[in-house]
């Protein structure tokens, strides 16, 4: 399966532009991978990292530039081309068939007999899950899957079309720090058994950890390519963004107040009837930042929106400063007179309107406030201009389709207008998700800020370190249960780790 | 291997966009030509008869005003479901409902003056029409029904208790065949102007300009219109923002399907002078090109409609010239699809390959 080598470079890109109408993905990069490295490609969201890999995929073409394998030039744009030159991506989100199983999946679209030979293949999957201890049972059915092992499954896929240069994409951004040390384990593996891997990432001691060379991507362009054992996680993050940079979060010593939300033995039933909550019982006070931990699905969302009206409770109570929000629309919390803000996981699919301009989307929560038939939007224009100043929200004006902001600015008319609208509880899920260094710090400031203020903040973050740093206590939840809520300057990511995949939080020390 | 790519523009001049457009319509003119120089015809005279012509005689512009008036009213109403996103293709039925809602009240207030009588008939248009409307509404909102596949079936629905009260209850006695009594004088919308009849020119258009002063004002001035608006965009950004989706949905089908059913009182009341099967003639499906090309502008509909009715009484011009009435038929579908074609050039530009590299190097040395 692993071909012996006689080219020490086995993947030469040279001066690839690609560009998608008047913006330029990329420019002029050039990118070198050595047989049997791992290759780390650094970057911040919006740095090209993934249109470069998919053209190295056959998924898009460049306009200009140049692509060897084995140091023949590459011209064709297919991705079956690609596959059939060993090169294998697994995309940020999975590109599996839910009901059919592990081996159904990949020998999908494989070329030869439509008939099958079924024993045949079940044994060299597993040979060769074996060999990489990919651990995956050939006939287990995706949607029975944990995402780790889906994203083994995904790799085997690969490796069994061949591919001889693996491409990951963001492969940690779903696994727990546990899941992740599992799948370095595997990837050093495979490059003792000769295979490359590109690993796509923005998290830098991820990059310290397992790459051997690094290259970083900036606004398109290849900025360095670096031996990782010869660099620091501070140079790194200069040469991704450009500047020097403090990463360091501040957690505010603010005196706790008095009890805001109260939840007890709350249940929440999702579609399919299955409890996404079940039992869980916490308590949110003024001033305090509440960080949210779990695996993504473990019902982050539906908690959120129950605590918001959104979502129907099943049992349990929910008291806001004592009143009741069992039952109560989102529409009824606001006639409570209760303040209440909530930043969606979702922003421009349901904190905004994506084709509407900013102050139709300023006006969203106030115009109910109005009186009569007219909408009257001079107030929201006004708060929309103060939003932009204040903010330093860079848009082309107030007219503007939010939708054609960048995620940052995006982000920052959301979290404006619920902090415009003095919240005393705010819920953020994943506020600084696709959000690059400078603006993912300018909204921890502004949940700092408020909380100084003494609002309370629920907080449900996926990375660990921020979590850690922002909270003054995290909640772990785990398929819809609550593990244990810790003081998050006595937890450490192992810690929180372990809670998250159900484990009790006092072995784990 | 591609010879050229789409890119797509991210701002376009207003001279750049007429332009556009000028040569869409030039391609239109060109390819009906072909067609017509197949057909053995003129296309000069063609074009004569199909866009001037109905100017030169009496009755021609009075048609088209009338026909534009229909096209205007129900597009009107169909652009309130469709900016929420709501695809109500039902519009042919529920301008046959208000059609027998007109016709419910004047039948059974046979006596009653004109002033009267007449807005009593619109009302009862409005409230048929509403009601048709409101089913598919309830559905869709409650439990997620597709309400195009409704909305269609219900026409079929409407058609067939029109064609059952031709052929029983309404049926004329002193017509041997099936067809309703003519309305009375005191039930017909009467003509604004002393020297051009009723019979050919009556008000409805009055009604169409108020209708339209009225769309364009409740979808961008007010509170509900917003709330329409942000329906449509987003159900879930809708039910964060605390809004009663369900009551936005019925709110503003009552008034869509209202609005056709108000074109319905037009037609029996108006332009034809009772109710048949034909009076609503496929113009709830031609009023959804309308808006759509409209692009949901509410002061474009009456534009756009206008330039609709021009070519469909035109196209009766085409006729007594002797070009069959299929090709007739072919030259507005022609001219319809470059207009509407053009609109991908607006938004994409092709760039050959080879000129691909100086257009990414010109737009770095913007950038």
């Amino acid at each position: 399966m692993v071909a012996i080598l006689t080219e020490s470079n086995c993947i030469e890109l040279k001066n690839i532009t690609k560009t998608f109408g008047s913006v330029v993905a990329n420019n002029n990069v050039n990118l070198t991978i050595q047989n049997g490295e791992i290759h780390a490609l650094l970057g911040e969201n919006g740095s090209g990292k993934t249109t470069l890999m998919n053209m190295l995929s056959g998924i898009y073409s460049p306009n200009s530039g140049e692509i060897k394998i084995l140091g023949e030039v590459v011209n064709g744009s297919s991705p079956r081309e690609f596959i059939n030159m060993g090169i294998g991506m697994i995309h940020q989100h999975f590109k599996l068939v839910d009901v059919m199983s592990a081996k159904e999946n990949i020998v999908l679209g494989q070329p030869g007999s439509i008939y099958l030979n079924a024993r045949k293949m079940s044994r060299e999957i597993s040979e060769l899950s074996e060999k990489f201890e990919l651990n995956v049972n050939p006939d287990k059915k995706i949607y029975q899957m944990s995402v780790s092992e889906k994203q083994n499954v995904e790799i085997l896929k690969v490796l069994f079309r061949g591919a001889k240069v693996l491409i990951l994409d963001e492969p940690t951004a779903v696994l727990t720090p546990q899941e992740t040390k599992k799948l370095f384990k595997i990837l050093k593996n495979m490059k003792e058994n000769g295979c490359s891997v590109i690993i796509i990432t923005h998290k830098l001691n991820e990059v310290m950890e397992i790459s051997d060379r690094v290259t970083v991507l900036r606004k398109g362009e290849s900025i360095a390519t670096l031996n990782t054992n010869e660099t620091t996680a501070k140079e790194l993050t200069e040469l991704m963004v450009g500047r020097p940079i403090d990463l360091s979060i501040e957690r505010k010593q603010v005196n706790k107040g008095k009890k805001l939300l109260k939840i007890n033995q709350l249940t929440v039933l999702n579609e399919e009837k299955i409890k996404a909550l079940n039992n869980v019982s916490f308590e949110v006070f003024e001033g305090e930042i509440l960080g949210v931990a779990g695996i993504a699905g473990s019902g982050q969302k539906e908690l959120c929106e129950a605590i918001t009206g959104m979502q129907k409770v099943k049992s349990g109570h929910m008291t806001f400063k004592e009143e009741n929000l069992i039952g109560k629309s989102p529409r009824d919390i606001f006639k409570m007179g209760i303040s209440m803000s909530f930043i969606p996981e979702d922003r421009l699919g349901m904190g905004l309107v994506a084709s509407m301009n900013m102050i139709d989307n300023v006006i969203l929560k106030s115009y109910q406030k109005q009186k009569g038939f007219y909408l009257n939007r001079k107030p929201a224009r006004m708060l929309s201009e103060k939003l932009i100043d204040g903010l330093e929200i860079k848009t082309p004006g107030v007219h503007h389709p939010v939708r054609l902001l960048s995620g940052g600015n995006v982000q920052k008319v959301l979290l404006g207008r619920e902090i415009e609208s003095n919240p005393e509880l705010l819920i953020t899920a994943y506020p600084v998700r696709g959000l690059d260094i400078n603006a993912s710090y300018k909204i921890y400031d502004l949940l700092n800020e408020q909380k100084e203020k003494g609002v309370g903040i629920l907080f449900v973050g996926e990375d660990l370190d921020v979590l850690l740093e922002i909270s003054d206590r995290i909640m772990v939840l785990c398929e819809g249960r609550v593990v244990g809520i810790v003081e998050a300057k006595e937890a450490n990511k192992e810690m929180i780790g372990y809670m998250m995949t159900g484990g009790d939080m006092h072995e784990s020390i | 291997m591609n010879l050229f790519r789409l890119v797509k523009r991210d701002t376009i001049t207003s001279m750049h966009h007429t332009f556009i457009r000028v040569i869409a319509i030039l391609i239109a003119f060109g390819l009906s030509s072909l067609l017509l120089v197949f057909t053995k015809s003129d296309p000069i005279q063609a074009f004569y008869n199909l866009l001037i012509e109905p100017f030169q005689y009496r009755s021609g512009p009075i048609e088209i005003i009338k026909l534009t008036t229909s096209l205007t009213v129900i597009s009107l109403g169909i652009g309130f479901a469709f900016k929420m996103k709501f695809w109500n293709i039902g519009a042919e039925g529920q301008i046959l409902l208000g059609a027998i809602g007109a016709m419910v009240v004047a039948r059974s207030l046979p006596t009653m003056s004109a002033v009267g009588l007449l807005p009593l008939m619109l009302l009862g248009s409005f409230v048929f029409g509403a009601l048709w409307g409101l089913l598919p509404a309830f559905f869709k909102a409650k439990f997620g029904t597709n309400e195009t596949l409704f909305t269609l079936m219900m026409n079929y629905i409407a058609l067939n208790i029109v064609k059952t009260l031709e052929s029983g209850p309404w049926k004329d006695p002193k017509s041997f065949q099936n067809t309703i009594t003519p309305l009375p004088d005191n039930a017909r919308i009467p003509s604004l102007f002393s020297e051009i009849p009723w019979s050919l020119l009556n008000a409805g258009f009055g009604i169409a300009i108020v209708l339209t002063a009225f769309a364009y004002y409740y979808i961008n001035h007010t509170k509900s219109g917003y709330e329409l608006s942000v329906v449509g965009e987003s159900e879930s950004t809708a039910r964060y923002a605390g809004m009663n989706v369900f009551a936005i949905v019925m709110r503003t089908m009552i008034i869509s399907a209202g609005i056709c059913g108000i074109a319905g009182f037009i037609q029996v009341a108006g332009n034809n002078s009772t109710l048949s099967s034909g009076v609503a003639g496929g113009l709830g499906f031609t009023a959804i090109i309308t808006t759509w090309l409209s692009k949901l502008n509410m002061f474009m509909i009456p534009v756009v409609s206008f330039i609709f009715a021009i070519i469909a009484i035109g196209k009766d011009g085409l006729i007594t010239i002797g070009i069959p009435s299929a090709a007739a038929d072919a030259i507005q579908g022609i001219i319809l699809f470059c207009v509407l074609g053009c609109e991908f050039f607006i938004r994409y530009k092709i760039v050959l390959i080879k000129k691909s590299d100086e257009f990414i190097s010109k737009v770095r040395g913007a950038a």
